[in-house]
């Protein structure tokens, strides 16, 4: 999914001293956007890491006597075909979408760096011969790439970061090179190259610190497309497996018996949705912020 | 005209490495074809037999070579799962998708468009939050989170639509309405946040720009300044982003195919990728890869034709 966005250009183009950690912190905590998006994401990631301890029940427990349970104070979610407890199994269904999403975004990003600053950097044939590799990989939709190399490798946690991350590497190739172009015209470059430090060193140390807004803010919009494209993966049962309690998979399962019991899809769908809008939510807050 | 030369030369280029990945990813997939075809109790050499006809014993650069051939003369082989000539099977269901993306992509466009202008109009204001936040939280649900949401709420409760969605047999709107709303709205919903958000940030910066003080202080009525001056100039980019969003379509397709149950050229493109379907597969791949190749192309194109300043020039992405 493209997204040719102008204001970013614009922005990164605004010659802003670069204000203390202090005054971005306190700017953040003003920004309601950006409060609530953290609330929903803290509030999942905590469900990621400690749902063993919050859950009423085992999210894997078979109860053969108490299948598909409406919604009660016993069961707050209801039940599902096995009478497994789905308040439990939402909780629990945090935890594979923090295990591969910000896997997936931190392999794009790390890939799209470094193929943007050798890009930018370099110029000339390099330059080129990178920009039409990437070119090339963004001819597939991301979604059509995935179903076919999952088709042929088989569905796992593993295959489908790295599947996103590299389906994700040229897009944030593109964003980081004209970042790094901007940069470049700058003095302080100019004076890295007459003092004689190599390509690599000006990278890392020069152009990587001046760049981070962009990057950190690309990586944010990337983990929310991330959650998408690995839950929308499961669902098509080319992700992770049964008996994870992840949310797509529980949703494309729960689909044979929406007529009635429709709780069992009803609220992984509901938890997704909010943090996919918690991490876009996130994204949009840190824009306004950094790169204003 | 250099310029579309030029862009027209390197999607071929594409176009022919696109194919040639297709082929190795698709030359990987575990299994024999002549074992596929004739099934676990031929014996070995039966197998060896169709697949020296089959040409499968050949080394791969001839292989390709003779694949690529036959797809450009359109010679596409025979599905193994369908049982059916591939190409007209292709064409059949592209079809149908073109059916399915064009009426959500001829209603959702106009809103889109609409609505982002008057949030650029309304800037900062109430009607401008209301927006930005609706589009972003759309953009984030995930086409099959709200295809069930929608399918269970309207198609199994209220019981308004049916849950599967089939080609309308008439052209009868109210036909069209009822079979291809519920699956659309899902990337309605997704399409609304890209377009609105382009539409505004256009029209914002069309607002601002020197041209438009000039027509306000030359003393042009305000409702003409909006007609003739901003909304001109902040078309370009939103026209470039709902081709370019229009291509990315065919993802979105693939879920809400298959949450409907559509005979679409999503669905087949999962059912041939999870029955390992080779041509089918390969040819799926090729038409997809050939239409985001022209959307996005024809993104570049209008973005230069509309822009008067890079008319001539590079357009730079």
């Amino acid at each position: 999914m493209t997204i040719h966005d102008p204001v970013l250009p614009a922005l990164k183009s605004a010659e802003v001293a670069r204000p203390e950690w202090l005054e971005i912190l306190r700017a953040l905590l003003r920004s309601k956007t950006f409060l609530v998006g953290l609330s929903i994401v803290l509030f999942w990631t905590l469900c990621a890491l400690f749902w063993p301890l919050i859950v009423p029940y085992d999210p894997q427990a078979l109860n053969a006597a108490n299948t598909f349970q409406p919604p009660s104070a016993e069961h707050w979610f209801g039940t599902d075909d096995f009478g497994r407890d789905v308040f439990s199994r939402v909780l629990a269904g945090a935890a594979p979408v923090f295990a591969t999403a910000p896997a997936a975004t931190a392999l794009g990003i790390l890939g799209g760096l470094l193929l943007g600053m050798t890009a930018a950097l370099c110029g000339g044939w390099v330059d080129a011969a990178i920009m039409r590799f990437v070119d090339a990989l963004l001819a597939f939709p991301l979604l059509i790439f995935a179903i076919a190399v999952l088709a042929v490798v088989g569905g796992s946690a593993l295959n489908v970061i790295l599947v996103i991350g590299l389906a994700f590497a040229p897009n944030i190739a593109r964003t980081i090179r004209s970042a790094v172009l901007e940069e470049q015209e700058k003095e302080y470059v100019a004076a890295a190259h007459l003092l004689g430090n190599s390509l690599a060193a000006i990278a890392v140390r020069e152009i990587l610190p001046n760049i981070w807004p962009v990057v950190t803010v690309e990586a944010t919009v990337r983990l929310g497309y991330a959650i998408f494209a690995s839950a929308t993966l499961s669902f098509l049962a080319l992700g992770l497996q049964q008996p994870s309690p992840d949310w797509g998979l529980t949703i494309a399962l729960g689909r044979g018996y929406v007529q009635y019991a429709a709780w069992m899809v009803l609220f992984p769908a509901a938890a997704l949705a909010t943090l996919v809008v918690g991490v876009n939510l996130l994204a949009d807050g840190l824009r306004d912020v950094l790169e204003e | 005209m250099r310029f579309l030369a030029a862009r027209l030369g390197a999607m071929l280029v594409t176009l022919l490495l696109v194919s040639m990945a297709v082929f190795v990813i698709a030359d990987l997939l575990p299994g024999d074809v002549g074992r596929t075809i004739l099934g676990p109790y031929a014996s070995p050499e039966q197998v060896a037999r169709l697949n020296a006809e089959l040409g499968a014993d050949q080394p791969v650069v001839t292989r390709y070579t003779r694949w690529i051939g036959d797809f450009i003369t359109g010679d596409w082989g025979k599905s193994y799962l369908f049982d059916q000539e591939v190409l007209p099977l292709v064409l059949e269901r592209l079809r149908n998708s073109v059916y399915l993306g064009g009426f959500a992509a001829l209603i959702v466009v106009p809103i889109s468009v609409a609505f982002g202008v008057l949030a650029a109009l309304h800037g900062g204001r109430f009607l401008d939050r209301l927006i930005s936040v609706v589009g972003l939280s759309l953009i984030g649900i995930p086409e099959f989170v709200a295809g069930i949401v929608l399918l269970v709420v309207f198609a199994v409760q209220l019981q308004w639509f049916d849950v599967i969605s089939e080609v309308p047999r008439t052209l009868n709107p109210v036909d069209w309405w009822r079979e291809f709303l519920l699956p659309s709205l899902p990337l309605m919903f997704v399409l609304f946040g890209y377009i609105a958000r382009m539409a505004r940030a256009g029209t914002l910066e069309a607002l601002r720009a020197n041209y438009t003080r000039t027509a306000v202080l030359k003393g042009v009525p305000r409702p003409a300044v909006i007609l003739r001056h901003v909304l001109r100039n902040a078309m370009i980019p939103t026209i470039s982003v709902i081709a370019v969003q229009v291509g990315g379509l065919v993802g979105g397709l693939v879920v809400v195919e298959t949450v409907f149950s559509y005979p679409g050229l999503g669905q087949l493109l999962l059912r041939s990728a999870t029955g390992h379907d080779l041509p089918v597969l390969t040819a799926v791949i090729l038409v997809t890869a050939l239409i985001y190749m022209v959307a996005n192309m024809l993104a570049d194109l209008s973005y230069v034709l509309l822009n008067p300043r890079i008319r001539g020039r590079r357009a730079t992405a």
